[in-house]
Parts: structure tokens; sequence; C-alpha cells
């Protein structure tokens, strides 16, 4: 069961990024659901690769044979890095679209539609 | 040189990646230097693209492995039999898309040079536009799951940059920012599958985990995830709310680079369904899934584009409808594989889904730069405000023409005949998709000529002159293509869709291009 | 021209583009043959290039211009409430995309699960 907690985090992460995603009527609690969706699949991929009692993976003369999984980090490093660009990005649209519409509330920010 | 040959893989995605972070610097000596290093970038990526598909064609399957000690060795020795490193995996389906990216975006980077001009940050346009090309081609060439998410993200960012290029009033910003919004939710669900199949099968590599897949519960639910994310990156019904507003809101020639941008994820969908699960998944439930989708995106896309004032909106909307006709191909052919329905009729279906996206992206591509074109001119892209444009932009009328025609299947352009080829197979198949098809032909050509006559007949009621000379190059090229693909079909389905079709067909020879043996 | 290289050969025919090329060709001269016997009263100059608009005086040729909104009314009308539907989809709200394709996920996921592995 407790081997499980990091899965049950991921879940409920999730579930909060997308509850925020579908019903927050705030562009940027709309960003913000989007990096916990972020930040809940990082930990399932860092998850993923734990061994319990296991090392880092950066001996060589390792001094246990059992050792993290090195993958999962490298993706979950390629993603952190992936999701800061996507969040700046994010935020950097709310700005001008705060700028030119005076509002972040996502049913007045619809001039496109139809 | 015969070793040069072995790197073009490895070469096409690296080029407009460098490039692109150059461009600026070059930017800042010389203008008309920049402009020359880009056209020469998507000019080398384009040949490059063209030599790949030779050597596909030849040679059969290339792979190339990133970092390896060989560019060959899938299976580095002392691995224990998983390829650890990234490998790129094109075999003749993928060459066909990179061409098809290629040839749209070097199109588009020329008619660029005239109607950006002036805009400032004109240096970050071009770095954008190459990194958008760079991660389409890297998604359509990688054989890699977790590699195809940073391609995925690198397109999906870069393209998000250049649908608020012109601010608009904040219009263009609202496109890209629910564009980025469905996008990055998009990559991420796609990146949790690709976490679940990692832990199952301890691999990232497309063939290596598809060689192990099981079909437990969870690949269930990686099916889900990965379908229907890619099925909405590649904008269809009914999750193509993002595409009228992105399409119709970025600048001309990145809209008919977008189409392509969306097809490198209709490419993946196309590649997860055959290469991954294939046979061992129920490929009746997942062509269904394809067909339903291509079936609601040809008819309410065609719908919702009849109604539509705004040129690009409606064009945008033709996007959806005629990416539902390679879907429907594409979802007959999977629907029948395996069985002997696939040699009499299947595989034509796909060939037909298949030549719809490169006529697709050479039609539509050049369909968007006429309306870049006409907005260029008039400033305004309401078509309630347009009129008698053919009295003095005669050119942009004529290419216009030519992509309605082919649009809407009308002989000899390109589009009819992948049109045909779906027509006749999917009539085999179930004669209610072939009639549906053939509707939503018919109301493409009747929104169409309301284009044509709202904005190109008419009294004369602007006195524009016609556009720059870069512009009417950008359409020209694609214009060509389309009068070359539809004369001589048989060039295009012989050399570049026959084997794509064949390719995406065969599971088994995409894993043992990267597994060895067989 | 006509050879294997542009002739595609269907289950049930075959599409050659030159071909019909030349078919066009000779219906344009056909219809071109047919046209120039016709009438012979038509003067340019007169009343006769004005636009006809039921019979009403026109102002000018600027204000004939059918504009796009006008054009297909009557399908758009016939449809009423089939566009009716697809506009309420069509509500532009950031938040309805996202709902759009999680739920859409969630149907998939129960279709597959039901029948998404052969039996």
């Amino acid at each position: 069961m407790l081997g499980n907690l990091p899965y049950i985090t991921v879940v409920i992460v999730a579930g909060i990024g997308i509850y925020a995603m579908m019903w927050k009527r705030n562009l940027i609690k709309v960003v913000i659901g989007v990096s916990l969706l972020e930040s809940a699949v990082n930990l399932f991929l860092v998850s993923l690769g734990y061994r319990a009692g296991g090392v880092a993976p950066i001996y060589t003369n390792a001094p246990s044979t059992k050792m993290v999984l090195p993958t999962p980090q490298a993706l979950t490093l390629t993603s952190i890095v992936i999701g800061v660009a996507v969040d700046a990005l994010l935020l950097s649209f709310c700005v001008v679209i705060y700028r030119h519409y005076g509002t972040l509330d996502p049913r007045k920010v619809r001039r496109l539609r139809g | 040189m015969t070793e040069f040959i072995h790197h073009i893989p490895a070469l096409i995605i690296v080029i407009p990646l460098l490039w692109g972070f150059a461009t600026p610097l070059i930017g800042r000596l010389s203008k008309k230097g920049m402009y020359a290093w880009v056209v020469t970038a998507l000019a080398i990526t384009e040949a490059l693209t063209i030599a790949q598909i030779y050597l596909v064609l030849t040679q059969g399957t290339q792979v190339y492995v990133m970092g390896g000690a060989t560019y060959n060795t899938t299976i580095p020795p002392d691995s224990g039999g998983i390829p650890v490193r990234i490998i790129l995996t094109v075999d003749a389906f993928s060459a066909f898309m990179a061409f098809t990216a290629a040839t749209v975006t070097l199109a588009g980077g020329i008619y660029s040079i005239t109607s950006e001009e002036g805009t400032s940050g004109e240096s970050m346009y071009y770095t954008l536009l190459l990194l958008m090309l760079s991660g389409m081609l890297g998604m359509v060439m990688t054989g890699d799951l977790f590699n195809f998410f940073v391609f995925l993200e690198i397109n999906s960012l870069a393209s998000a940059g250049l649908i608020a290029y012109r601010v608009g009033k904040g219009i263009s910003v609202e496109a890209a920012f629910k564009y980025a919004i469905i996008s990055s939710v998009g990559a991420l669900i796609y990146l949790f599958g690709v976490g679940i199949l990692y832990g199952e099968y301890d691999a990232l590599n497309l063939a290596m985990v598809a060689s192990r897949m099981q079909f437990t519960g969870l690949d269930k639910v990686v099916m889900a995830l990965f379908t229907v994310a890619l099925a909405m990156k590649a904008g269809s019904v009914p999750l193509h709310y993002w595409v009228p507003d992105a399409y119709g809101k970025a600048p001309g020639a990145i809209s008919a680079i977008l189409v392509t941008a969306s097809q490198a994820s209709l490419y993946a969908l196309f590649r997860v369904c055959f290469s991954l699960f294939g046979l061992g998944s129920n490929t009746l439930t997942t062509g269904w899934f394809l067909i339903s989708l291509g079936l609601l995106s040809m008819f309410v896309g065609v719908t919702m584009a009849l109604i539509q004032t705004d040129i690009k909106r409606l064009m945008a909307y033709h996007a959806i409808s005629q990416t539902g006709y390679m879907l429907l191909g594409v979802g007959v052919g999977l629907a029948t594989l395996g069985t002997a329905a696939f040699s009499q009729y299947g595989l034509q279906a796909m060939e037909g889904g298949i030549f719809h996206i490169i006529n697709h992206a050479m039609y539509k591509g050049l369909l968007f730069l006429t309306a870049g074109a006409v907005i260029y001119r008039l400033g305004t892209s309401d078509l309630n405000k347009m009129g008698g444009l053919a009295h003095n932009m005669k050119y942009t009328t004529v290419f216009f023409m030519i992509g309605a025609l082919s649009i809407a299947g009308i002989p000899p352009f390109n589009g009819f005949a992948s049109k045909l080829m779906i027509y006749e197979s999917t009539y085999l198949f179930n004669p209610i998709l072939s009639i549906i098809a053939i509707v939503v032909s018919v109301l493409t050509l009747a929104s169409f000529v309301k284009v044509f006559h709202s904005a190109f007949m008419g009294p004369k009621l602007y006195d524009v002159k016609e556009v720059p000379k870069a512009m009417l190059v950008g359409m020209a090229i694609l214009t060509s293509l389309i009068i070359l693909f539809g004369l001589f079909p048989n060039i295009a389905i012989q050399y570049l869709v026959g084997p794509a079709a064949k390719a995406l067909a065969n599971q088994a020879a995409y894993i043992s291009s990267v597994m060895g043996g067989a | 021209m006509v050879g294997a290289l542009n002739t595609y050969v269907t289950p049930s025919g075959f599409w050659n583009p030159i071909l019909w090329l030349i078919a066009f060709l000779i219906s344009l001269l056909l219809a071109y043959i047919i046209w120039s016997r016709g009438e012979k009263s038509y003067k340019k100059e007169t009343e006769q290039v004005k636009p006809f608009f039921a019979g009403n005086v026109i102002e000018s040729k600027e204000r004939a211009h059918v504009r796009a909104h006008n054009i297909y009314w009557g399908f758009v009308e016939a449809l009423r409430p089939y566009y009716m539907a697809l506009k309420r989809i069509h509500t532009g709200d950031v938040n309805d995309y996202v709902a759009w394709f999680i739920g859409v996920t969630s149907f998939m996921l129960i279709i597959y699960f039901l029948w998404g592995v052969k039996p």
C-alpha cells in the first residue's frame, strides 16, 4: 500500500489539475492546472524508476548493485525543462490577453467562436 | 560520400534546428543575408528529404542511432538486447511525411520574405519557423516514444509563438493561448501513456515496445490516451475547437505550415495504430474509431465552413473536413487489416488516405497563402468586405482557383485522384461512407464558390495591386506540385504513396528494422 | 504522353488526366462553336450590359455585388436547428476545449476496455 503512495499522489494531483482546467474561470488558474498536470506526470515518471533502497545511478563502481533507473530521471529532467517553457509561454500569453481584453475570464476571452 | 549518406536522417532534423538558432545573429548583420540564410536552410532540408526518399526506396528502411558507435547498430552488444539509444526509424511513410513538411515550409518560408517584411522581431519569426520545421521532421522520423514527445513540444511551442506573432489587438494571442493549452494537455496525456508503457516494458523504442506488447488492461489505457491525444493534435472533430482559432489567426504562411504540423500528429496517430498496437489490438475498434472521427470531421467541418464569413476561419474548417478524408481512408485500411478484404480494397483505401495527406498539404497550403495574399493587400479577413479582387490580383486569383478546384476534387487537379481512390475503396467497404464523402465534396465546392464569388468576382471595390514576387513564388511552388500530382498521379502513387502505405501496414517489417532478425 | 505513367487503374475503371484534358478541350471547342453561332443582337455600351436585379433599379454596380453572408442563406435557414446546435457547441471557451478532450478520452477508455483487444 505504502509503495503505491506516489501513484495515488499522481492521480490526485492530476485530478486537481484537470479540475482546474475544466472549471476554473480564470486563465491563470487554467495555466496552474496545466502546471499541476505536468507535475503529476513528472512524479509518475520518477516514481516508475524508483527501486526501494537503490542508490543514485551515477557510480561506476557502485557500493551496491541496486540502483534506481536512470532513464526515467532523464525523461523527467527533459519534461521539467519543457514544462517550464510551456508555463512561461502560457503566462506571457495571459499578460498580453489581459492588456488587450482587460479580463482573464475564459467566458469573456472568447472573441473567436462559431 | 557513402558515409555521408547514412547521416541524412540526422541532418534533416539538425540543419533547421541549428540554422534556426543562428538566424537572429545573421539578422543583426543583414536583412537580405538572413533571408538567403533561411531559404538556403529550407532548400537544403528539402533536398535532403528528397534524397532520403530515394535512399528509402532503394535501400529499405533507414535507421540512425543517435550517439551510437556506428550509425546502424541499433542494439549495442553490451546492452542485453535492448535498443538503449534514441533511434530514428525512417521508413517510406516517414520519408513521405518529411518531404511533405519540408516542401510546404519551403513555400511558406519564401512567401514570408515579403509577407512578414518590416514586422518587429522578424528574425525571431524565422527562428521559430525553422524550429517548427525541425519539430515536425523529428516527429515523423523518430522511432522513440519519448523523443516524439520532445519534438511534439518543440513544434507546439514554436507554433504557438508564431500564431501569436501578429498580436492583432490580442485576438491572435487568444488563439495561441487556446492552442498552447490544448496542445500541452494533449502532449502531457501522451507522456503519461509513454510512462505507463515504460513501466510495463522497460523500453521507449516504438519497435521494442511493439514487439513486447502484451495488451494488458494498462495497454488499453495507453491506447485511449495515445489515440485521443494524437487525434486531438491532428484536429479531428469533436476535438477540433482549437483548429479554426489557430489557423484562422496565424499569419498566412504559418497557417499553411500548421496544416503539415497537424499532419505530423496524424502520422503519429496512424503509426501508433498500425505499428505499435497493430494486429494484436482489435483493429475493428481502432479502425472504426478512425472512421467515425473521419466522418464527423468531414461533415461537421464542411457544414461549419459554409457559414463562416472570415476567409481564413472558413479555410480552417475545410482543413478539418479534409483531415476527415485521411482518417476515413486509413481507417478503412485499419478496419480491414489482416483480412482478405485488405488486399481487395483496404490497401487502396490507405493509399487514397495517404495520398490525400500530401495533396491536402499542397492545396490547403496554397489556399492559405492566397488568403494571406488577400489579407496582405486588403488588411481585412472579412469576406463581407471583399469583392472584385480578380480585376487586379490576377495571379492570386488563378492560384486560388487551382487550389479551390483541387480541394473540391475537380479533375484534373490532385484532389481528384486521391478522392477517387477513397470513394472507390470505401464504397466496397460500406457504400454509405462513400456517399457521405461525395456529399461533403459537393459542399466543399459550394463553400469555395462562396469564397470565390465574394472575394474575387463582382465589380471592382478596391484599387489594389498584385502581391509582391516572393509571395507569388511561394504560391507557384505549391501550384506546380498540385498540377504535377494531378496530371501524373501514378508518379506519386508509385514512388511516394504506394511504398508509404505498404510500410505503414507492415508491422513486422517496422519491428525488425530496429530489432533485427524477423 | 498517354502512357503507364499517368494512367491509374482502379478496380472499376481507370483515370487518365491527359485523356480527360483532351476531352475537356474538345468540349470547350464544341461550346465555342455553339456560342459563336448564337445571338447576334447583343450590343456593348447599351442598356443590355447593366446588371438585372428582378426589375429593380440599381444605383451602382458596386452595390449589386452579393456579399458573403447572403450566400446560401436558404440552405442555412433550412438547417437552422442543426446550425443552432453546432453553434452552441462551439463556445470558444478554453474550459470547454479541455472538457471535450477529457470527455472523449474517458469515452474511448470504456470502448477500448470493452472491445480494445481481439478476444
